[in-house]
């Protein structure tokens, strides 16, 4: 639903870095997204085929990172990965938890000659 | 082929808009509040009882963020000192306010005049999570109709408030919401968040809302 701004930023960070580099072509961009962050993969690509084209980024790969949610108890501080939605310790069984990875949404690295 | 590491935060622009939409407010002595729910739990309502319980106190603006219409702002234009819709329904996000659509709403405010500014973000959980828009503090409304496993559902939008309102507590006999279960829901994925159960329809609860609004202008204004 909110990929398209997400997609115009994704465009534009990866012809800014590759007009820096002097680049006449993108072959592909790396993302690292996390699991909880709300955002579509499928949706990404969607966008980026109509928004790419007629740039040097046009026909790039989108290569996916997909990061896995992970939690942190913060009464016995266990690190897990959550099973359902109810995110509880599966130690001490505590509902009180803080997100530690799963909420990542960057580029990591741009291919390009 | 050459690869050219650029590790670089997607959502920067928004980010980069939103603090200097921040550095605006302050300079103007302005405070910001972004308020998001579903639709229908009670945003517009909040802010009208707000504004008519610190009338006597605090000038008041309001941004509305709707994909269509102008009914909000219709609705609050009478109590607020400026209003300014901003309808999302041809932007690049129609789900979310984002800080470049603030920015220009600011624009349009008298700064000057204003000591505190309600954002009514569009009624969506999942959506204006992702997007910070220079605001001071982050409110999310669930109402009892809506169910009390909502925190269950959308957890991030509830673990970046910082406070959490139950709206509607006047529908508390009528309908199947387990406050407590609410509320330990709500401090497990934040302990920070203040929990405030009031009721619009009534104005009961709304005056202890006011009051932390009031406390927090004034620590703003001593942290700057």
């Amino acid at each position: 639903m909110h990929e398209l701004g997400i997609t115009e930023n994704i465009v534009n960070i990866a012809l800014t870095k590759a007009g820096e580099a002097q680049a006449s072509k993108i072959n592909q961009i790396n993302l690292v997204i996390g699991e909880m962050s709300g955002f579509v993969a499928d949706c990404i690509q969607f966008y980026f085929d109509s928004l790419s084209k007629d740039t040097i980024a046009q026909g790039a790969v989108l290569h996916f990172e997909l990061v896995p949610a992970q939690l942190r108890c913060r009464n016995c501080s266990t690190i897990f990965t959550p099973k359902d939605t109810l995110w509880a310790c599966p130690e001490c069984r505590e509902r009180s938890v803080e997100i530690s990875k799963g909420r990542e949404l960057f580029i990591e690295s741009i291919e390009v000659e | 082929m050459k690869k050219i590491e650029v590790i670089q935060n997607i959502l920067e622009a928004n980010e980069t808009i939103a603090s200097r939409n921040r550095q605006l407010l302050n300079e103007h002595k302005v405070f910001c509040i972004n308020i998001m729910s579903a639709p229908g739990a009670g945003k517009t309502s909040l802010i009208l009882q707000t504004m008519k319980l610190l009338k006597d106190k605090l000038n008041v603006g309001v941004i509305e963020g709707d994909v269509a219409s102008t009914v909000d702002a219709e609705k609050v234009q009478s109590e607020a000192q400026a209003v300014v819709q901003i309808n999302t329904r041809n932007m690049p996000e129609s789900c979310s306010l984002m800080a470049a659509m603030i920015e220009s709403a600011l624009k349009s405010m008298p700064l000057d005049n204003i000591d505190l500014i309600f954002i009514e973000n569009v009624g969506n959980l999942i959506c204006p999570s992702e997007f910070i828009l220079g605001e001071h503090k982050r409110v999310v409304i669930s109402s009892l109709p809506e169910g009390d496993d909502k925190p269950i559902k959308y957890p991030l939008i509830f673990i970046d408030a910082d406070a959490v309102i139950v709206n509607k507590m006047d529908l508390l006999p009528y309908v199947d919401f387990d406050i407590a279960a609410f509320r330990r829901s709500i401090e497990g994925l934040n302990p920070k968040a203040e929990i405030f159960q009031l009721s619009c329809k009534t104005g009961e609860g709304v005056e202890k809302w006011c009051f932390w609004i009031l406390e927090q202008i004034k620590a703003n204004v001593t942290k700057q």
